[in-house]
């Protein structure tokens, strides 16, 4: 597959955006800044991006509680996502949604769930839309290995299949879901399922380079476009952090070594390397762009310092279109 | 006007809908077939009215029995353009997706801070009362009644149950129907044109003074029969039929209540946190001075439902236990025999739970 260099290095900048931002908010949860806590994609960038970069501006995507990356990868702007994660009134969830549902309509992200599994159906769903509608749009669903064990996500692609519908299951299979290794809970290969269905299903190996992933990716995005039906995409990667910001779990339940093993082969800087290699960027060029990238984030972080906090008021709007009730 | 069953005012609506936006599609388990009877003209695919024929495969789609995954379908298809209406056939198979209805379909506008609209109407068929059993006679309005962002909707005539499910279709909002089966043979006059009722306001069935009851779904007959035989020994009783549950019309209630000072709910759903205790509760925060009696419900006891006939019949609120009910609330002697209404009250609050 040959890529323009403009799409190469918009590819370097969104996985730099996930990295940044999934860092500032990392620290800002250890700093008590953001309430709660946040999953990060910090090993993952490739796999996250890759995907959203096969899709088109109008297609959809539904992903989980690993949330920040997709809408990121999709092209989201930073200051509402980060206001989102802190509830500031600007939040582009109006500081109801936080890091676990972050959603972002204007660029096809229909929403992350905090229930692992449950959004696989409602990207089902805008598959079926964009069909009857015949509007060309593709669907994509985001989902771990961990995920891959629920019962909706066979009903879905069921459906799905024997409806044709414009979909993607991508399954981000970082090998843990919290603590429990996903062959000690999995039978057989998660991509392999595919097949019982009547789909394609691909595995791409090496989840560390974006390339591969874009390449599997857009070969079932553009077998969805044709009308040819959904596929399943099973990319292996890593998560660099813990399972969620400030856990400690009282077991070591990965492997040092491994961890290491796969840090070693950071997605952002094994792709810096190669655009170099390749001639697409020089060094000083990739420099730049990193300081860009660092300075979104500052103004981001800076948007949200800005905002006010929501009114009251707003936790009992957008219920319905229309108050009801007490709300009335 | 022209005469109409339950059943066939629901085809009317769901025939006008997708005549008028398509955009609106109809899904669910055997719907191509008309399994149900409101997706069709008649038992042929040629009679007049084929749902298939008419608006063709792309909108009105069988699917899998698959019910997690048609809720989130149709929510998902909602949340980007389309209208879908979900035939989930019987009520009881909700509890198959009830993380699609409470975690997606309730929550989705709210969370995403107003982006998601959710235009989408879920109806689903109550068979109690038919010798269905355990697995098929659920009225489980109430607990979808406990999860905001819904709006529910228990028509009880024909005339409703077409000018409601007209309304729930144009509502951005998710709307769960829930029609009970008991009634698809009542009949009832229906307009020729279209019209459409608003969500959240009752019906006032009849007018008295000496009691009010709320009735919902089936109740609604029951308590129409139990306001005539009382008529007789002249008591005067006024009937009012929510028609939605979730909004309600609280306005419609406290007014009678304040002029009434008693009310009886009948509710077909099992009593515990059911509508008629919502009800109940309401009127007691809002009217309690006008009340001159404490507030009787009639609900279904808190077991579940047998098959034999002679067991299952007893449970439902009918028109002799609301009778009872309203003589109790205006302070007359009850005629029931011992194993009527006062003993199905007591075996509703000793049930072991
Ligand atoms: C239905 C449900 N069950 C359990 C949880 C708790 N939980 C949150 S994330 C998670 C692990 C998910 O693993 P995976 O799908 O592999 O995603 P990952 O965190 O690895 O990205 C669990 C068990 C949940 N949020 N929802
Ligand atoms: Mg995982």
């Amino acid at each position: 597959m040959n890529l323009s260099p403009q799409t190469q290095l918009e590819m370097q900048r969104r996985m730099l955006r996930i990295r940044r931002f999934d860092e500032r908010a990392s620290k800002m949860v250890k700093r008590g800044q953001i309430p709660g806590t946040v999953h990060t994609s910090i090993g993952q960038e490739a796999q996250v991006v890759g995907a959203c970069m096969a899709l088109g501006e109008g297609d959809y995507m539904t992903g989980n509680h690993r949330s920040h990356g997709h809408p990121i990868g999709k092209g989201s702007p930073l200051g509402p996502l980060m206001a989102e994660l802190v509830g500031k009134a600007t939040g582009v969830c109006g500081g109801k949604g936080g890091s676990l549902h972050l959603a972002d309509f204007s660029v096809g992200s229909l929403g992350e769930s905090g229930i692992v599994g449950s959004s696989i159906p409602i990207a089902t769903g805008a598959a079926l839309s964009s069909k009857v509608l015949d509007n060309g749009h593709v669907s994509l669903a985001f989902f771990g290995d961990g995920a891959a064990n629920q019962g909706c996500l066979y009903e879905a692609m069921n459906l799905a299949g024997v409806w044709k519908l414009p979909i993607v299951f991508l399954c981000e299979n970082n090998q843990y879901a919290l603590s429990t290794p996903a062959h000690t809970v999995t039978s057989g290969v998660i991509a392999d399922r595919a097949a019982g269905f009547g789909m394609p299903g691909v595995r791409v190996e090496d989840g560390q380079d974006v390339l591969a992933v874009y390449d599997a990716v857009h070969t079932a995005v553009r077998r969805a476009r044709r009308g040819e039906g959904p596929s399943l995409v099973e990319v292996i990667t890593y998560r660099y952090n813990e399972h969620s910001e400030g856990l400690k779990l009282g077991t070591d339940y990965r492997d040092q070594a491994e961890r290491a093993q796969w840090v070693e082969r950071d997605p952002i800087v094994v792709f810096r390397q190669r655009l170099v290699d390749d001639g697409v960027a020089t060094a000083e060029q990739l420099d730049a762009l990193e300081a860009e990238v660092i300075e979104e984030v500052d103004e981001a972080v800076q948007f949200t310092n800005d905002s006010p906090f929501p009114d009251p008021s707003v936790a009992f709007k957008d219920l319905y279109t229309e108050p009801i009730g007490a709300l009335a | 006007m022209t005469v109409m069953s339950y059943l066939g005012a629901i085809g009317a609506a769901q025939r006008e809908a997708m005549e008028a936006d398509p955009s609106v599609v109809i899904i669910g388990e055997d719907v191509e077939a008309n399994v149900y009877g409101t997706t069709g003209g008649g038992k042929s695919r040629s009679d007049k009215g084929d749902f298939l024929q008419m608006f063709g495969s792309n909108r009105i789609r069988n699917t899998p029995i698959s019910e997690e995954v048609i809720v989130g379908a149709a929510a998902g298809a909602a949340m980007t353009g389309l209208r879908p209406i979900v035939d989930l056939s019987y009520s009881s198979f909700l509890y198959m997706a009830m993380d699609q209805f409470v975690n997606q379909v309730a929550k989705n506008r709210y969370m995403f801070g107003g982006q998601a609209s959710m235009p989408v109407v879920f109806r689903s068929a109550m068979f109690y009362g038919l010798n269905t059993g355990a697995h098929h006679s659920d009225r489980p309005y109430p607990m979808f009644m406990n999860v905001p962002g819904l709006k529910i909707v228990v028509p009880a005539t024909p005339y409703d149950a077409k000018g409601l499910l007209r309304t729930a279709v144009d509502s951005d909002d998710p709307v769960l129907t829930f029609e009970a089966c008991i009634l698809w043979g009542t009949k009832g006059e229906v307009p020729e044109e279209e019209y459409r009722i608003p969500l959240g306001e009752a019906r006032t069935v009849r007018r008295g003074d000496d009691a009010t009851v709320v009735a919902i779904s089936s109740a609604v007959p029951a308590a129409i029969a139990a306001a005539e035989s009382l008529a007789e020994d002249g008591i005067s009783v006024e009937v009012i039929d929510p028609r939605t549950l979730v909004p309600f019309d609280t306005e419609a209630v406290i007014r009678s209540v304040q002029r009434t000072g008693r009310l009886v709910v009948a509710d077909p759903a099992h009593r515990t946190c059911s509508a008629a205790a919502e009800i109940s509760a309401m009127v007691a925060e809002e009217a309690f001075e006008s009340l001159r009696a404490p507030i009787v419900r009639v609900t279904t006891p808190d077991t579940q439902i047998p098959f034999s006939p002679s067991l299952e019949k007893q449970l439902y609120p009918s028109g002799p236990r609301i009778t009872e009910a309203i003589r109790r609330v205006i302070g007359q002697p009850t005629s029931m025999p011992s194993h009527g209404a006062r003993d199905m009250d007591q075996l509703a609050t000793q049930a072991p739970r």
